[in-house]
C-alpha cells in the first residue's frame, strides 16, 4: 500500500514541480519568478524525502536540510535585492 | 498493527501529494499576485510538513528507528515559510507602489511598510528643533 500512495505522492509533486516551471517562465512580473522558485525548492524537498523514504535511506535528510537553508536565504537575497537594488548594504 | 501503521503512513502520503498538488496549481489559476501568494506558502508548506511526519512514521514503524533530521526540516520550513512569504509580499508592494493596482488596506492608513520608509525620511536629531 506504501508503495502505490509513494508513486502517488511523487507524480503530484511531479506535476507541481511543472507547474511551477511554466510559472518560472511565464509569469507577468520578476515577484512571481521568485514566488515560483521558492515554491520549487520546497516541492524539490518534499522529493527528496519521498526518495529516501522508497530506499529506506536516511541520507537523504541532510540533502534536504541543507537544501532548504539555500532555498531560504536565496528567496531572501532575490527579495532584498528587489526591494532595494542591493543585497549587503 | 502492521495494516494500521501502513494506512496511517499511506494517508499522510496521499494527504501530502494533494496539498502539493493544490499549492502549486493554485501557483498558476489564482488571478494576481498578492492572492498567488497564499497557495504555495500555506498548501505547499502543509504538503511538505505531511511528508515528513509521514517519512518520521515509516522509519519509526517499518525500521525501528527514529530520526531527528525530519523534526528540523519541520521546523526550518515553518519557521522560513512565513519569513519568505512576508519579504516577497514587501517586495511586491514597493514595486508597484505608484501604480493603483494593489489591494486596499480597509483602514485610512496606507501600507505599514511605507510609514517606516517615510519615518526613515525624517532627519534624526530634530526632538528640540521647532517644526519649520
Amino acid at each position: 500500500m506504501i508503495q502505490y500512495a509513494l508513486i502517488f505522492a511523487f507524480a503530484c509533486f511531479g506535476i507541481a514541480l511543472l507547474f511551477n516551471l511554466y510559472r518560472i517562465f511565464r509569469a507577468p512580473g520578476v515577484v512571481d519568478r521568485v514566488l515560483a522558485l521558492d515554491t520549487m525548492v520546497i516541492n524539490i524537498i518534499a522529493i527528496f524525502i519521498l526518495y529516501g523514504i522508497s530506499t529506506h535511506s536516511g541520507v537523504y535528510f541532510e540533502a534536504a536540510l541543507l537544501f532548504a537553508m539555500t532555498g531560504f536565504v536565496s528567496t531572501v537575497a532575490y527579495c532584498k535585492f528587489i526591494l532595494r537594488g542591493d543585497i549587503i548594504e | 498493527m502492521s495494516l494500521l501503521s501502513e494506512i496511517i503512513v499511506s494517508v499522510l502520503l496521499v494527504a501530502a501529494g494533494v496539498f502539493g498538488l493544490v499549492g502549486s496549481f493554485g501557483l498558476l489559476k489564482l488571478p494576481d499576485t498578492m492572492t498567488r501568494l497564499h497557495a504555495p506558502t500555506k498548501a505547499t508548506t502543509l504538503g511538505v510538513g505531511s511528508t515528513l511526519l509521514a517519512s518520521m512514521l515509516y522509519f519509526l514503524l517499518f525500521q525501528g528507528r527514529l530520526s531527528w533530521h525530519e523534526l528540523m526540516i519541520t521546523m526550518f520550513l515553518l519557521l522560513t515559510a512565513p519569513i519568505t512569504a512576508n519579504f516577497i509580499a514587501k517586495a511586491h508592494l514597493h514595486r508597484f507602489r505608484d501604480q493603483e493596482t494593489l489591494p486596499d488596506t480597509g483602514t485610512p492608513d496606507d501600507w505599514a511598510t511605507f510609514e517606516d520608509e517615510a519615518k526613515e525620511m525624517e532627519p534624526v536629531m530634530t526632538r528640540d528643533t521647532p517644526r519649520r
